[in-house]
């Protein structure tokens, strides 16, 4: 799968000037005008900026003694995942009951997809049964996008393929500087260790941080780096640089933040990996490997974890582990994401 | 600044410090009492309301801020739901008398909304109401129980109050607009 890079389209993360609250009227507050959420890579500098302010306001009602608003009352949320997930699914869930949408819940395996419905009928079934919003997970990458093409509502990508994970990559930054000093992410050494190739959470990511301007690594085996060096190199003329490597311990060197991706077994064809014993013993995250990294670094893992292999159990669990707080950003995301596609924040 | 100007700095200082004694003399002290400021402008009005309290009666007065964004009637509506600015109600809210703090009291959909925001977070045993500026055209049973000033308006006119804290000045301003939607919803 070849992806293109096209130019950044968006701003230079003028992190300080942007999110001055005390500068009040002098800059307008910006505008949402997506009405899917297809990918990270249509999202401008700005429109980054009102996710994360406005999950600031969802983390502020999720500490309340009733984490729930009313906002968006007699908005149907309409989960549709042709794929296992845990968190995923149930991180949307809980976030449109948060603020008080009505949920529907779509399981493939128990649907007529079954029967061999395809995916355009079933999305104008979920429409014809009322869904405002569609959440959709699917194996295939682009799913999203045909069913954005039938559907009325509002689309938001849950993880398609090797594609796409955009809530993923926007509670991953939100985490990272949550968890930074200071908050500014330019300049910070940020690795991601692990299955690159058939990661849609890497892919995402890379947009992502790539726009706040970090110094971004990519680490693995080569087999599953195959094609990174040429984006990385295409990257660069366009002003999104990333370094792509096989050596842990160079990767590892002063790093702020690190980010193990899971090993995905259903995706791997074979003679991909020797073993996994063997990968875990060149690139899982040990504390001995984790000695390198710069003293305050945090350690993420989207989840969910092979422990033992990409990270061993101590690291996991460790003081540096921020990966229960990516969880629970999560839910904060996914309410914001769900706010402003449905109309808040369009000002 | 736009339009004719109704309040000037002292009258708004004025009007600020009568409120504030109103406010003490209703609950016969300062026991149990907290302001919670409705963002954007009602948030520094509460913490000036607050201070001249503190001033008069030597107790110094809780004060919060609540964004009412999430409670709106209105988010389905083109064009409407502003951006969220942020809640901060750092105590507890059970048995205590809340006096909530607008600029201008106009529609009562904002008060509507504020009220059921704050009672997700306790149960006071008060809830009161103090405006810099009244101006009319109630679409609820709602009331103001402290008043700046009450201000006879059109629908076609448009009230801003300006503070130092947010606007760089102290004033109040009315001014006939253009009968566009968007522009009367917002304020008030």
């Amino acid at each position: 799968m070849t992806v293109d890079l096209p130019a950044a389209t968006s701003e230079p993360p003028a992190i300080d000037a942007a999110s001055d609250p005390s500068s009040g009227a002098a800059i307008p507050p910006p505008r949402w005008r997506h009405r899917h959420l297809l990918d990270v890579d249509v999202l401008s500098w700005q429109d980054i900026e009102l996710v994360m302010v406005t999950a600031d306001s969802m983390k502020e009602v999720l500490a309340r003694p009733i984490a729930k608003v009313p906002a968006l009352r007699g908005h149907n949320v309409t989960i549709l995942f042709y794929e296992a997930s845990t968190r995923t699914r149930i991180s949307f869930e809980v976030a449109a009951k948060n603020l008080a949408a009505d949920v529907v819940n779509v399981a493939a395996a128990t649907s007529s997809v079954t029967k061999g419905e395809s995916l355009i009928d079933t999305i104008r079934t979920i429409e014809a049964l009322g869904a405002d919003t569609i959440v959709i997970r699917h194996p295939v990458s682009g799913a999203p996008y045909l069913a954005a093409e039938t559907f009325g509502g509002s689309i938001v990508n849950g993880g398609d393929g090797w594609h796409a994970h955009p809530t993923q990559a926007l509670l991953d930054l939100y985490t990272m500087r949550e968890h930074l000093a200071g908050g500014s992410l330019a300049g910070r050494k940020v690795t991601i260790v692990g299955d690159i190739l058939h990661s849609r959470v890497a892919r995402s990511n890379i947009w992502t941080l790539t726009a706040a301007g970090v110094d971004l690594w990519l680490c693995g085996p080569p087999t599953l780096l195959r094609g990174f060096e040429s984006w990385a190199s295409r990257g660069a003329a366009s002003g999104r640089r990333f370094t792509v490597t096989s050596d842990i311990d160079a990767a590892l060197q002063d790093a702020d933040i690190v980010m193990a991706l899971r090993i995905q077994r259903e995706r791997m064809a074979g003679g991909l990996l020797p073993s996994l014993r063997e990968y875990a013993a060149r690139y899982g995250l040990t504390s001995e490997r984790l000695e390198t990294v710069h003293p305050d670094a945090i350690v993420m893992h989207p989840g969910p974890m092979n422990e033992g292999v990409e990270i061993a159990p101590d690291v996991a669990a460790g003081s540096r582990s921020v990966i229960t707080d990516q969880v629970a950003n999560g839910v904060a995301i996914r309410m914001a994401i769900l706010y402003l596609l449905a109309g808040g924040g369009r000002g | 600044m736009d339009g004719r100007q109704i309040m000037t700095a002292d009258e708004v200082r004025r009007a600020t410090i009568r409120i504030s004694h109103e406010i003490v003399e209703k609950q016969a002290g300062t026991a149990g009492l907290v302001l919670i400021g409705i963002q954007r402008r009602g948030v520094p009005l509460a913490s000036r309301i607050a201070a001249a309290i503190e001033a008069n009666e030597g107790s110094p007065i809780r004060v919060g801020a609540l964004d009412i964004t999430f409670y709106r009637d209105d988010l389905s509506l083109a064009s409407a739901a502003p951006i969220v600015k942020g809640t901060d109600i750092g105590f507890d809210l059970n048995e205590a008398t809340v006096v909530l703090v607008d600029d201008v009291l106009y529609t009562g959909r904002t008060i509507r909304a504020a009220m059921d925001a704050l009672v997700d977070f306790g149960r006071p045993q008060a809830i009161r109401l103090a405006v810099l500026v009244d101006r009319g055209h109630r679409e609820l049973p709602i009331r103001a129980d402290h008043v700046g000033k009450n201000v006879p308006t059109s629908r076609e006119e448009v009230v801003r109050v300006h503070l130092v804290e947010v606007d760089g000045e102290d004033n109040v301003t009315i001014e006939r607009v253009a009968p566009v939607g968007e522009l009367a919803g917002a304020v008030g």
